[in-house]
């Protein structure tokens, strides 16, 4: 193994016993054994497809659906292909990701801090949730909200209302939608501006600070900027959206936009659940800086907000991100749960009802699994370029 | 001559010991947290009273139908009722005895592996091993010398959880172990096979391989061989964990020096015995708390076999609260589940915490 090769003369063993011979052999019988399991799985494939009569290849894609969708972010009717019903199914799993990455992060991060307050009630607080949710399945969550509380809301008419803005009942939640108005182009102007001035603020302030020592409050400015300038500019083109209220007409609310229960029940589950993770990993992580680097960073004079965004913010977040990333790949992951409750993510519309009508099982199978893949390498691929380029640079 | 006497000391400010003190200290330490406390305080009071009014004030405890679920707190008659149901599925109610002998004999049975001064503690452990899963499948399943066979679609309930989370995590060692060996080998070829196995199933849902090991597993195999359902869960459950444990159990392997390896060498060791009598005994020591927690996601995770129609604990809570007999108590359900399965997790999530408080002695340097 990790001994050097024999000189070339020396005289040697036999073949049983020369590790390098070995090595081959015990290569060349494995690459023989996954290519006999291989082709056995595939010839039984092909005899059990045959004999089904299914015809096996990707042809399927192109024949039209014929069934409804619950929920889908781009324009659907029932005589649009399997392919577009993928499109919608990876489009419905990646917004019930994306929700449930935005307030897991949230909550986990405030959750975290909480867990580390010197205040003895919010750190039990903080401990109970955390030791709660993290040991309940994913999946029992999800049906305690979408059986247990949503689906027991009252109907449109008793609808709870808060505000008159936004609407509870059985078959979703309402919320105020922004419509476009006149003033939305300079709007979103503006707001690249904004974020052009950021950058240029942030290089004018590193620089001078390095000339000359004296800070400049760059948060307090983009705050400043990022609520002036939009204002300004929708003050003088007119608003930029008006809002669209949900309003009770008949038995229903028009208007607005309407969450379904299913979203509404699985966006909740996969927070709170991931969140309870991302809480320890963000306590794990500030602990990790160790007491020494706070005292120092006192000692040089640093305000204590500064030290937390100077000192122990930076070196915490190296420990904490390669952690996060995999509590979000889990909770990417997790999002497939959807499929119990009938919300139409990849995994139900795909490996479910389209796996069901055309019996193509090999293929909507592997579609599914390799999106999955495809989502957990990227990351990790970029995890890893990440980690690499903040990872301490030691002599 | 006067001596001088020392007055007795003064008592420490009222505000700063005590009761009030720790207050002080640790709740009103400034502004903020002070408004924090009342804050949570308010909390605390608007979630807690009614949730204690409505599980133990209000609820009923007494009944035996929907009927005696009066009083508007939480209906418990509901889940007394069902209990039986619950932990062994729809297993012949005669028969239970040989669940509950089974678990007995798994708690006696591994029982002497905890006692410290047990002599022999390796033989032991690897002739239960051995021995309890032939006795289990034969308790559990019959068919053979006497037994009545009992068909694994009647298993259900907490059992088949159990035996789930079991079998997967005691399948799932082995393999996993041989491909994290793999994975750390000097062979290309092993190497890449191993890699590719182990990021395949870790980039995966679970769900997916349960819905493929349904669909597909038929399809690879031999039209006359037909694989039982929760044989086809247990085969998915075991691959898929088998990639997780494999990845704990090579960082236990990457934690242990490089002298070791050299040392095992230097005595003339081959790859085996390097491997099995210096390196793994290492590193699996080092990986046991990593282990419990891959096995606690592995408990929760059984819980999704509901998508292929096992009656697992879960499945088993879920099918009950949508029986027309019990509409409306789904809560009630849906919070014993939880129950159970925080019971089970969190005591071995402590159990973990504690081994890794015991097993912290080497490789400090």
């Amino acid at each position: 193994m990790h001994t050097d090769p024999p000189k070339a003369d020396a005289p040697r063993g036999s073949l049983l016993t020369d590790p390098k011979a070995r090595a081959w052999t015990f290569q060349i019988l494995s690459i023989l054994v996954v290519i006999g399991v291989g082709w056995y799985l595939f010839h039984n494939t092909q005899q059990n497809l045959a004999n089904r009569g299914i015809t096996s290849g990707f042809a399927f894609l192109d024949n039209s659906a014929g069934f409804g969708i619950l929920q889908s972010l781009i324009d659907y009717t029932e005589r649009d292909s399997y392919g577009r019903v993928f499109v919608i199914g990876l489009l419905n799993t990646l917004l019930v990701s994306v929700l449930g990455i935005f307030f897991a992060t949230v909550l986990g991060f405030l959750l975290g801090v909480a867990r580390l307050s010197p205040n003895w009630l919010i750190n039990k607080l903080a401990t109970v949730y955390i030791e709660t949710f993290r040991n309940i399945p994913p999946l029992l969550q999800i049906f305690f909200w979408y059986f247990a509380v949503l689906r027991a809301m009252p109907s449109p008419r008793q609808s709870y209302s808060f505000g008159d803005a936004l609407f509870v009942n059985i078959r979703g939640v309402y919320l105020p939608a922004p419509e476009a108005a006149g003033g939305l182009v300079p709007f979103f102007v503006s707001l690249a501006l904004v974020v052009v001035a950021w950058v240029v603020l942030a290089r004018w302030a590193r620089r001078r600070q390095e000339a000359t020592g004296v800070r400049f409050p760059v948060i307090w400015a983009n705050l400043a900027l990022l609520l002036a300038v939009p204002l300004l500019v929708s003050l003088v083109f007119g608003k930029p959206f008006t809002w669209s209220l949900p309003e009770l007409k008949g038995f229903n609310f028009v208007g607005g936009l309407a969450v379904i229960p299913e979203l509404v029940a699985i966006t909740f589950a996969l927070s709170i659940y991931t969140a309870a993770f991302i809480a320890e990993t963000v306590r794990s992580g500030i602990l990790a800086v160790s007491h020494g680097q706070t005292e120092a960073a006192r000692s040089l004079g640093l305000r204590p907000g500064l030290i937390l965004r100077l000192v122990i913010i930076p070196q915490a977040m190296r420990v904490i991100i390669p952690p996060l990333t995999s509590q979000y790949l889990n909770l990417v992951k997790n999002s497939s749960l959807a499929a119990a409750i009938g919300y139409p993510d990849l995994v139900s519309l795909f490996a479910g009802t389209v796996l069901n009508q055309t019996g193509q099982a090999i293929e909507t199978i592997a579609i599914t699994m390799s999106v999955y893949l495809a989502i957990s390498l990227s990351i990790s691929l970029l995890m890893n370029w990440y980690n690499k380029r903040i990872a301490l640079v030691e002599r | 001559m006067s001596t001088h006497t020392f007055k007795p000391s003064l008592p420490p400010p009222v505000m700063s010991v005590g009761a009030m003190g720790w207050m002080r200290a640790h709740l009103f330490s400034n502004w903020f947290n002070s408004a924090l406390t009342l804050l949570a305080l308010y909390l605390v009071w608007i979630t807690i009273p009614p949730i204690i009014s409505w599980a133990l004030i209000n609820a009923d405890w007494v009944g035996d139908n929907r009927d005696s679920c009066t009083s508007g707190g939480a209906c418990w008659v509901f889940i007394k009722v069902r209990l039986s149901q619950f932990f062994y599925g729809f297993y012949p109610e005669e028969l239970r005895w040989r669940v509950n002998l089974t678990v007995i004999l798994a708690i006696v049975g591994a029982a002497p592996l905890f006692i410290k001064a047990m002599p022999r503690k390796l033989r032991y452990g690897a002739a239960y091993l051995l021995i309890y899963p032939v006795l289990a499948y034969w308790l559990l399943h019959g068919g053979i010398l006497g037994m009545t066979l009992v068909e694994t679609s009647k298993w259900g309930g907490l059992m088949l959880t159990l035996v789930i989370a079991v079998v997967g995590i005691a399948g799932a060692m082995p393999l996993g172990i041989l491909l994290a060996l793999g994975r750390r080998s000097d062979m290309p070829v092993v190497r890449v096979i191993c890699v590719t196995f182990i990021e395949f199933w870790r980039g995966v849902p679970l769900i997916t391989v349960l819905f493929m090991s349904s669909v597909m597993l038929p399809l690879f195999l031999p039209e006359e061989v037909n694989i039982d359902k929760l044989l086809r869960a247990l085969i998915a459950v075991t691959l898929f964990e088998a990639a997780y444990v494999a990845e704990v159990v090579r960082g236990g392997m990457q934690a242990i020096p490089k002298g070791q390896y050299e040392a095992a060498g230097a005595m003339g060791l081959g790859y085996w015995r390097m491997m099995g009598l210096v390196i793994l005994p290492q590193a699996l020591k080092l990986v046991i708390p990593g282990i419990v927690n891959t096995f606690i996601a592995l408990f929760k995770d059984t819980s999704l076999v509901i998508i292929i129609g096992l009656f697992d604990l879960f499945n088993s809570i879920h099918q009950a609260t949508v029986d027309p007999a019990w509409l409306g108590f789904a809560t009630e359900g849906y919070v014993f589940a939880a129950l159970m399965f925080w019971i089970f997790c969190f005591s071995m999530s402590r159990y973990s915490m504690y081994l890794e408080r015991k097993l912290d002695t080497g490789h400090k340097r």
